[in-house]
């Protein structure tokens, strides 16, 4: 007799292979050979690995992010002059840079910049169609579009950093490069150079909802697990129909903090928490440089910038200062 | 079946543990941490410093014992030694004690012929005598003219030299990408960027490798921040933040402190919030664009090629090369005041060439 436990637990979810429902007509078949299950796999979730359903729009979507991926790296090889050993060494530093700001909206030369539209073009599409991979198994599922929806947000949030803000800003060099490091170190100069992002409100909603999401999650896995001594993990039933672990659950938030979710309600606040943190986050940055050049500045004219004691004498630009052009120079 | 798909789950979990290992080992330092507040409060200027990173600068930036100074009696050295061009209002004993000074904060191993023909030391046959002289002019500059650096602390050759033929921390210009210029080629060139420097004390950037060329030779506008809130005054770019970025983290590694040293790091650009050190940095830019542009690129034909770059050009300063991971490079400890003879510019002294 396996044992369930509600934090760790030994419990193996593995039942008889389970190849899915009959799938409509027109669609493509699922992958096919002899029943897979991991006992790793069944430590984090369901213990049987496939079958697959690949489809078109499966198929295109990998073919597309493999372009991408090979135009990325081959670049970043190229970038260390084809050194197997610096390549794995340099990784985490190595770049796709976008076009210089000089090339603006043009396509630049392949090798300034031209390969990483290139492969901005096929991540975009392979996400794209991902996207609509999504879409279509949910309905072929009889299912909402929920998830499909859930990814858009996300979607959103990349086609404003890579797309949608360069065209307005007039200028390639404005995105984001390919790399680890490098994509770190733009989201730094991004801020840096439009005047500290954390006084743009709209970023500041996205710290919300990304704080929010994760309070959000531990508080609704922490209550399920505690009220499924109860059969709490029914929730859809115990939605329409309180049974004892709902009502359990219920008391104890409003024991703790006088109101509570409901078992319906609560996936509600987790979906619109998670989706409302790249959607604000987007709008902010889309309207970084395009409404709002220095968000300190604009803090500070909208009195949401607090103003501190100074607690040295004046500290003056000395750039402002006679003769300071001159400073260095040497004719 | 089975054991492939555990050796694949096992290879992506190893690559996942990789990825945030590596930079992991590069970001954290050994504790002890310590905090000195740096700005009013509420406002996390701290100047954040490890103890054990501070106990090995200490070490490392002592400074040494030195010969007394001496009276200035006795023939002046133009008139007992050929070609002073100089120091020749100097007393043969401030001479001779200022040589011995030099050759124990420069060429300690070769002593007086690293730079001296020891069959006839006035001859200028050597270059590293050429240059030794261009070197005392350049002190006794600094030392005089720019005060808003180095105050009355001043410089000598040991603030560079410490005892090296060549201080320890010098640059060259980077070499362009290979097909830069003709745009031509099948993959992305090297840029000079997204590759990892000493620059960044904090390796887990990926910043640009050569700031120096553009801002410490070049007198490229660091500035890109807006100075109004709303658009259409100032088109920096993004990857031009990248380069003042880049400079700042030098500046920021070559005397051990953060951003919160010289900025007010809620609005970088606004001197009002700025801690004074500021201005003083401000300085130090300019002094080290004439130190490079008028004392060390007129080198050129002077030295010889294998101590140039691999652009052609000679080893040129930067912050660190006197700073060396110290706020005040020794630490403040002013050893000009005892060379008296380093802290104005000879009236005697020939403009170079």
């Amino acid at each position: 007799m396996s044992e369930y436990l509600n934090i760790f637990t030994r419990v193996q979810v593995r039942g008889h292979y389970e190849p899915g429902i009959p799938l409509p007509r027109g669609n493509w078949t699922r992958t096919q050979g002899e029943p897979i299950f991991e006992y790793w796999m069944g430590k984090l979730g369901d213990a049987q690995i496939g079958p697959i359903y690949l489809g078109g729009l499966g198929v295109a979507s990998a073919v597309c992010f493999l372009i991408a991926f090979e135009i990325i790296g081959l670049n970043m090889w190229a970038s260390v002059h084809w050194d197997p050993v610096q390549f794995i060494r340099q990784l985490p530093w190595l770049a796709l840079e976008p076009p210089a700001p000089g090339y603006g909206l043009h396509f630049p030369p392949l090798n300034q910049g031209g390969w990483w539209l290139v492969a901005g073009f096929f991540l975009t599409a392979s996400i794209l169609l991902w996207w609509g991979r999504i879409y279509r198994r949910a309905v072929q599922l009889g299912l909402g579009t929920h998830t499909a929806w859930c990814f858009a947000a996300p979607i959103w949030l990349y086609l404003v950093l890579g797309f949608i803000r360069p065209l307005l800003m007039g200028s390639w060099s404005e995105a984001v490069p390919f790399g680890i490091f490098p994509h770190l170190d733009w989201t730094a100069s991004f801020s840096i150079r439009y005047g500290n992002l954390f006084y743009n409100p709209f970023h500041m909603l996205s710290i919300v909802f990304l704080y929010g999401s994760a309070l959000i999650f531990a508080m609704h896995g922490a209550t399920i697990l505690a009220v499924s001594r109860f059969g709490g993990e029914r929730e859809v039933e115990q939605s329409v129909d309180r049974g004892t672990a709902a009502e359990r659950a219920g008391l104890i938030w409003r024991w703790t903090m006088g109101f509570n979710a409901t078992f319906e309600s609560f996936h509600r606040w987790g979906l619109w928490f998670a989706i409302l943190c790249p959607i604000t986050g987007g709008i902010g940055i889309l309207l970084t440089g395009t409404v709002v050049d220095n968000w300190y500045l604009w803090g500070v004219k909208h009195h949401i910038a607090a103003s501190y004691p100074t607690l040295w004498g004046p500290v003056i630009d000395p750039a402002t200062l006679p003769g300071a052009a001159s400073l260095g120079v040497v004719k | 079946m089975n054991y492939g798909i555990k050796a694949a789950v096992l290879g992506l979990v190893g690559i996942g543990a990789a990825f945030l290992v590596i930079p992991m080992v590069f970001g954290f330092q050994k504790p002890m941490i310590e905090t000195v507040q740096h700005g009013p409060r509420g406002v996390a200027m701290g100047l954040v410093y490890n103890d054990g990173d501070l106990a090995k600068t200490a070490a490392a930036n002592k400074v040494p014992t030195y010969l007394p100074k001496l009276p200035a009696v006795g023939p002046k050295a133009s008139a007992v030694y050929k070609n002073v061009q100089v120091l020749g209002d100097l007393s043969v004993g401030q001479f001779t004690r200022l040589m011995a000074s030099v050759t124990q904060w420069v060429a300690p191993q070769q002593g007086c012929n690293y730079c001296h023909n020891p069959a006839n030391l006035a001859e200028d046959s050597k270059y590293t005598k050429v240059v030794a002289r261009r070197m005392l002019q350049m002190t006794q500059n600094i030392n005089q003219n720019w005060t808003q650096h180095v105050v009355a602390t001043g410089v000598t050759c040991y603030t560079c030299h410490r005892g090296l033929n060549i201080p320890a921390n010098v640059w060259t210009n980077a070499t362009p990408a290979p097909g830069s210029d003709s745009g031509m080629g099948f993959a992305a060139m090297n840029f000079g960027i997204a590759h990892p420097t000493t620059v960044t004390q904090a390796a887990v950037a990926s910043l640009p490798s050569d700031p120096f060329t553009p801002y410490l030779e070049g007198a490229q506008n660091i500035r890109v921040q807006s100075t109004v809130a709303l658009p259409g005054t100032d088109r920096s770019s993004i990857q031009q933040t990248d380069w003042t970025y880049a400079l700042m983290m030098h500046m920021s590694s070559s005397l051990g402190v953060n951003c919160t040293y010289c900025h007010n790091s809620r609005a970088f650009s606004d001197w009002s919030q700025s801690p004074p050190q500021r201005v003083t940095a401000w300085y130090g830019i300019r002094m080290v664009r004439e130190m490079n542009n008028g004392y060390m690129d007129p080198l050129a034909p002077v030295f010889p090629d294998y101590r140039k770059g691999p652009m052609g050009d000679v080893a040129k300063v930067n912050c660190t090369t006197c700073h060396q991971g110290v706020y005040k490079p020794l630490y403040g400890v002013s050893m000009a005041k005892d060379f008296p003879e380093l802290q104005t510019v000879s009236s005697s002294a020939h403009p170079y060439p």
